[in-house]
């Protein structure tokens, strides 16, 4: 017997008043498994990701993270966040906190950590990802890319059963995209369970186990990245693909 | 001038008197103001409701009016205080309503995003409030809490009217005594700008000090 899934999406619809932006969306994620949802502009792939932790609220179906479904707003939910990192396109790092404060700050207040073993902790995950000597800096002393894998590391902090990341490189310069995919691809073979929103598909195709292709609010392909890059079956996901593809 | 020299002792004590008043009114009216905005922007229906209802009475009242209303209001059914308690209540329900709002725009102006990463990070909204987006809301709203403040100071003479011994109730009596109101009156004005002088300054400095790196 295969263990359950950890995430499951079931016919999930998201509207935005008139905007249909998710539609009758069925998605599994296994532990340890790496997904990345692909797809133009528009088509749904940033909203299902934040669906997924409730930042934003489904209008019908069901979503359930390790056998819970999603709570309502409250106590429950936060407790359900906690075990679900998010890393987000603008980084969000708490702009009036050192990078090291920013990483404890969920162990301390949610995990109610001691603040020594809060701080020890943080600063290997620092290290972790390169950033060890900017612990007492402020995000915006940073580059780009040291947010992000700050971004991450706060993240990691909450020990998640789950990573969420939301273009993670698609506010980045070209050669911070390299630093923090290469910090992903890492996470991703020790195992950690992540589904991806990126454009990045060289990431896809060599850390992730399945892709999904969304377009209009539906996934319309859901393949090995070696058979959606190089058998589409759809006309969209081909498409779609020559036009990346093509420079 | 004279006037104002051989009183010097008791323009001394109203100006300290004036000092405390405010001080002690805007410190419980941040209080106030700071809850109540967190209710204004709480995901709690009637908190959101109270809160703006509270604002909206209280902030479209003059003040006069409220200090009498306290008074003579509170007396009629029982309940009565001293005439100093009476006028730092009035005055910092009253301020609580300018700082509400101050700190609201403050609270607008943090990125959503901010509150966004610490909700996924499973921090309560009372948490996300007070660790993250209330630190960051006071720090772009120093300024105008100052002009809260200075104008705190000069509210304060309306604490006059129910015989608190402060720097406006003092022009009064001089006035009674002297009958020389110009005279009198400028030193009460000397004596507040030697509140509010310095106080905007601090400020300045203050807003300075604690601004967010962005």
């Amino acid at each position: 017997m295969t263990p359950a899934p950890l995430v499951v999406v079931e016919k999930v619809n998201k509207h935005f008043g008139d905007l249909h932006v998710l539609r009758d969306i069925d998605l599994t994620v296994d532990r340890g498994e790496v997904v990345v949802v692909i797809g133009p502009s528009g088509s749904g792939k940033s909203t299902l990701c934040r669906c997924i932790n409730r930042l934003e609220r489904v209008t019908s179906g069901r979503i359930t993270i390790d056998g819970v479904a999603l709570p309502e707003e409250g106590k429950a939910l936060a407790r359900l966040r906690a075990d679900v990192g998010m890393v987000f396109q603008s980084f969000n790092l708490f702009a009036h906190k050192t990078i090291l404060q920013n990483v404890t700050l969920g162990p301390i207040k949610v995990r109610k950590l001691a603040k020594d073993e809060a701080r020890e902790r943080g600063l290997k995950l620092l290290e972790r990802v390169g950033i060890a000597d900017k612990a007492d800096r402020y995000p915006a002393e940073l580059s780009g890319g040291q947010q992000q894998r700050a971004a991450i590391a706060r993240a990691l902090a909450m020990g998640p059963k789950l990573m969420l990341f939301d273009e993670p490189t698609s506010a980045l310069d070209p050669e911070m995209i390299k630093e923090v995919l290469d910090v992903m691809v890492e996470l991703a073979a020790e195992g950690t369970t992540m589904v991806v929103v990126t454009h990045e598909m060289g990431f896809a195709r060599s850390a992730a186990r399945r892709v999904a292709f969304m377009d209009g609010g539906r996934i319309v392909e859901m393949a090995s990245p070696e058979q959606f890059f190089d058998q589409p079956q759809t006309d969209r996901a081909k498409d779609f693909l020559s036009k990346i593809l093509a420079h | 001038m004279h006037v104002v020299l051989d009183n010097l002792p008791a323009f001394l004590r109203a100006t300290r008197v004036t000092a405390q008043l405010t001080v002690i009114s805007f410190l419980l009216a941040m209080l106030i103001g700071t809850l109540v905005a967190g209710f204004r922007v709480s995901p709690v229906l009637p908190l959101r409701w109270l809160g703006t209802v509270y604002v909206e009475l209280v902030r479209n009242t003059p003040l006069l009016v409220l200090i009498s209303l306290f008074v003579f209001g509170f007396t009629k059914i029982g309940i009565r205080y001293s005439y100093y308690a009476s006028a730092i209540i009035v005055l910092s329900t009253y301020t609580g309503t300018f700082v509400a709002e101050t700190v609201r725009a403050g609270i607008n102006t943090v990125a959503p995003g901010q509150a966004e990463a610490a909700r996924s990070l499973g921090l309560t909204f009372s948490q996300l409030l007070f660790a993250v987006v209330l630190p960051q809301a006071f720090r772009s709203v120093v300024a105008p809490l100052g002009s809260v403040f200075i104008a705190l100071i000069k509210n304060s003479a309306l604490a006059s009217t129910i015989a608190v011994m402060d720097l406006s109730f003092l022009g009064t009596q001089l006035t009674n005594s002297t009958g020389r109101p110009v005279a009198v009156f400028m030193g009460s004005a000397f004596f507040y700008l030697l509140l509010a002088l310095p106080s905007g300054w601090a400020i300045g400095w203050f807003e300075r000090r604690v601004a967010v790196k962005r």
